[in-house]
């Protein structure tokens, strides 16, 4: 039964460091790369953690800055300052 | 000798779109804002009729008693399409944002006196339902606004209006160190005390009116034209005179934001009126069907703040307002 | 007073900057402020129950979609002085942007202007608000799609008279009767029909791999204001689950209703992507993922694990998702032959496939494509060398639903073309499928309405009955439309293709 959420960026270097920390924090993640664009499935739940891009970035990142390269996604949303959680219940 | 033919001219077949030469002139290249606003609206081929509104087409010049040749002049004079106008807030937020910060960090609203902090819980941050209300009525007008020129700038307006409320709600989480009671108090105000219930009458009464011409000369230039200066030029002067100076670091986005929004105001009023005879008198009927409750609801509040200067006050905006309907031919 | 100084959170500021703001009249009856919201049936019992997940603010708006405008327009003005036009993989692709400006730019003016009217009708101030977020995005669009296109239109045929047609042209009637299906509807349809199932379940196969492949092109203004575009769109598509789980978990009435509009609006939205699907499979030279790829990534599996989500709401599967991907085969084929047949009426051009293509074709769709399509092209290729390229000389018989000409066939037979009818008021109204059929028998009295270009141009309505009136009513010349190959377009990049061999 299908049950992937995703995420797409922009494959630009500012995307490199979320693109990092969510391969990091996600064991299943799955990168897909095409022209201009990543895309990036994981079964039932995708967690993008303020905490890794900053260690990535060795910088402050407020996680709403992701809109700037955000592309698409697919999953129900929960978001705070420390967590952007994409996710399926069923 | 070498010719770089990748840095020479490439032969442009036209100048810009057909639409846009018709409206234009043959030869004349259009600007970024003229590029949208210009021939965007559909103009025919309408396959259904809007189940909300059976007896009108989806865009139907019929929704305001207003008549143009071309609904395309009320046009902006600040030229604003999506990309100039955020950049333009986005510059102003960042400067403001600073303001706003030194006030919180400095708790330089801290020591004014009780009685202005009570102006800003009673009067200021009450206020912010108030551009709520005329955030709903720029999207009565961004909807069902006929054309382009309108629609789009009404959307802009609308959305300023949001912003508005959110500074003055900052305004008030400043005053009260993030504590929201006092936007409930202030909500209780706007909602029960007789001081506010002229406004809210009259702003209820705005969003059951249909014709998005009338709600535009009734919101962005009578509402606002009493209510901006009352607030943010002689209640703002009020404060910073008896030692609020800190006061007018917050409230200096509204003079700017108010004088800015006026020209486009003034611009599309002015084209309607010197469209015809008709359109003026319309607007001028408009003006004096709502003109005295607008100005009865700021009287009360006026009487609150001011007190024996209110007569002053109110004279000198209401002088004002006559000037300005003078030059667009509003009031002969 | 006591110093208690709060630090707010996202969420705590947002609630508190927007969600007090709203009051209930009392000098007018709410059902009059807001006249729109009840008409439908959905039954609303608390609109606080509202959640907006990305919590914007109107500081943060404006931040952020500035950053984007900046960048965007950077590219924009350095396309115009650098000529990047001409580095595009070849001005055949210049096809895809024309159905582009022609027919999916009006569609986001109409977002614009519907989602103003969202942002003023619904009751509750959450969902307001973020219907005019959209309304503004949307505007935005529009309007940086206009711009990007302002520059190719200096050079190309087919960019200048798309205002006209946009309204005229029966191959636009397409796209336009899909937004004016839904602009027409009541605003809990609308933002169904757009933000959830437009925006969530469709408009990834036409963002993702087709802005993809205008990357993979050349084309660095589509790109850019596409995936620009985009990440507006991911609000715009969380806006739309939100408001269909709230109105799913508000009452159970709803469910009824919204699953009736899943079902309209999925196959109206499928087939309305056809033709993006065509755009993909044959306008771009560079290939970056077919129609069929497309549909098994983001409907199968990304589309379909939606809907399990929705399952526990009592949602199911829209009504004919089975047929839709039974054509993943063959749609984008037979609506590429359809244009290719009728190019000389639009403005556009079409071509034949070449070997190249013609190949990748069939190692996508295999043994059907071989089978059916690819003799019909090598046919056509044989009349054009002969000179006489295959034009249809009669106008089709449309979908007065879809409004898509009728070269369907049936899901089980491939060979045999499906037209349904039904009766109403004692006239036929023709149909391209059973998924149609079903949305015209649940609303006959709107779509009795619709304009169908054909009978109008029989009727004389449309400048006189010839196809050189049509087209002049139209403002397209013969120059703008029909075979690529000798066009103006092609005669053009052949001399900037020389040029450029000779530095």
């Amino acid at each position: 039964m299908p049950e992937n959420v995703f995420i797409a960026l922009q494959n630009t270097p500012e995307a490199q460091p979320i693109i990092e920390a969510i391969v990091a924090d996600n064991d299943n993640a799955v990168v897909n790369e095409s022209p201009g664009m990543v895309k990036i499935d994981c079964p039932k739940r995708l967690v993008l953690r303020r905490e890794t891009v900053e260690e990535k970035l060795g910088q402050e990142f407020n996680l709403q800055d992701i809109h700037l390269t955000l592309i698409s996604l697919s999953g129900n949303i929960d978001e705070d300052e420390d967590e952007f959680v994409l996710h399926w219940d069923f | 000798m070498s010719i770089d033919i990748k840095t020479a001219a490439v032969e442009e077949k036209r100048i810009t779109f057909d639409h846009i030469a018709r409206k234009l002139g043959e030869g004349k290249k259009p600007n970024r804002y003229q590029e949208v606003v210009f021939g965007q609206q559909p103009e025919e081929v309408f396959h259904y009729r809007p189940t909300w509104d059976p007896e009108r087409e989806l865009y139907d010049v019929r929704r305001t008693a207003i008549q143009m040749q071309d609904f395309e002049d009320l046009l902006d004079p600040r030229q604003y399409y999506y990309a100039t106008y955020v950049i333009q807030r986005s510059r102003q937020q960042e400067s403001q944002e600073k303001n706003y910060s030194v006030v919180e960090k400095r708790g330089l609203l801290d020591n004014i006196s009780d009685e202005l902090k009570e102006n800003i819980k009673k009067v200021v941050v009450p206020f912010r339902h108030a551009e709520w209300g005329a955030n709903m009525n720029n999207f009565h007008i961004s909807s069902y606004g006929f054309q382009t020129p309108i629609a789009s700038a009404a959307t802009m307006q609308g959305m300023d209006r949001l912003g508005n409320a959110q500074y003055l709600t900052r305004i008030g989480l400043i005053l009260s160190e993030n504590d929201p009671a006092i936007l409930d108090e202030a909500k209780e105000l706007w909602l029960h005390d007789p001081m506010w219930q002229g406004l809210r009458k009259v702003i209820e009464d705005s969003f059951v009116i249909e014709d998005w011409f009338e709600l535009h000369l009734l919101q962005n230039y009578l509402l606002d034209g009493v209510f901006h200066p009352l607030l943010f030029q002689h209640l703002e002067n009020h404060i910073v005179t008896r030692g609020g100076a800190a006061f007018a670091m917050l409230t200096e986005l509204f003079i700017d934001w108010y004088a800015e929004s006026r020209r486009w105001t003034d611009a599309t009023i002015k084209v309607a009126i010197d469209e015809s005879d008709q359109n003026s008198k319309l607007m001028q009927s408009w003006t004096e069907k709502w003109k005295p409750e607008v100005v009865a609801a700021a009287q009360r509040i006026a009487d609150a703040v001011f007190a024996d200067q209110s007569e002053e006050v109110m004279r000198s905006i209401l002088d004002e307002l006559d000037d300005r309907s003078r030059k667009l031919g509003l009031l002969n | 007073m006591a110093k208690n100084q709060r630090r707010l959170n996202l969420s705590q500021k947002y609630q508190l900057m927007t969600r007090g703001l709203d009051w209930e009249t009392t000098y007018q009856p709410m059902d009059k402020v807001f006249p729109y919201d009840k008409y439908e049936g959905i039954k609303i019992t608390d609109w606080d129950k509202w959640q907006d997940p990305f919590r914007l603010t109107m500081d943060a708006y404006w931040k952020y979609q500035a950053e984007k405008e900046r960048k965007l327009y950077a590219i924009l003005d350095s396309v115009v002085q650098n000529n990047s036009q001409q580095n595009i993989s070849d001005a055949r692709y210049l096809n895809a942007v024309k159905i582009w400006m022609q027919g999916v730019t009006p569609l986001e003016y109409a977002a614009f202007r519907g989602f103003n009217m969202l942002g003023r009708g619904f009751r509750g101030a959450g969902a307001r608000v973020a219907c005019q977020f959209q309304a503004i995005d949307e505007m935005r669009h529009y309007q940086t799609q206009v711009h990007a296109f302002a520059h190719y239109n200096k050079f190309f045929n087919g960019f200048n008279q798309h205002a006209r047609i946009r309204d005229r042209a029966w191959y636009l009637s397409i796209p336009k009767s899909y937004f004016e299906d839904a602009m027409t509807a009541g605003p809990f349809e609308f933002i169904t029909a757009i933000s959830f199932s437009f925006e969530y379940v469709l408009t990834n196969l036409l963002f993702m791999p087709f802005v993809s492949g205008a990357a993979h092109n050349g084309d660095m203004a589509t790109t850019t204001f596409g995936f620009s575009a985009q990440s507006d769109e991911s609000r715009h598509m969380t806006l739309g689950l939100e408001i269909v789980k709230f109105m799913l978990e508000q009452h159970e009435d709803n469910v009824p209703i919204v699953q009736e509009w899943l079902d309209k609006w999925f196959w109206r939205g499928y087939r309305l992507l056809g033709l993006i699907g065509t755009m993909m499979d044959y306008m771009l030279p560079k290939k970056v993922m077919s129609w069929r790829q497309a549909w098994e990534i983001y409907w199968e599996e990304n589309g379909v694990a939606l809907f399990n989500d929705l399952a526990r709401y009592g949602i199911r599967m829209p009504k004919h998702h089975e047929t839709a991907t039974r054509e993943k085969y063959r749609i984008t084929h037979e609506f590429w032959s359809t244009i290719y047949q009728f190019s000389h009426a639009t403005a556009l051009y079409t071509w034949l496939p070449d070997e190249e293509e013609m190949d990748w074709l069939c190692a996508e769709y295999g043994e059907l494509f071989e089978k059916l399509y690819k003799p019909r092209y090598e046919y056509w290729r044989e009349l054009d060398a002969r000179g006489e390229r295959f034009f249809q000389k009669r106008l089709p018989v449309v979908c007065n639903v879809c409004q898509i000409p009728i070269f369907h066939t049936y899901p089980d037979d491939p060979c045999k073309n499906i037209c349904l009818v039904s009766e109403y008021k004692g006239t036929k109204h023709q149909m391209c499928s059973e998924g149609c059929k079903d949305i015209f028998d649940r609303e006959p009295e709107k779509y009795c309405q619709a304009y169908i270009p054909p009978q109008q141009i029989y009727q004389g309505n449309c400048g006189g009955a010839t196809l050189e009136d049509y087209r002049k009513w139209l403002h397209i010349r013969d120059e703008d439309a029909g075979e690529y190959y000798g066009s103006e377009d092609n005669q053009l990049w052949e001399k900037w293709q020389a040029e450029a061999a000779r530095v």
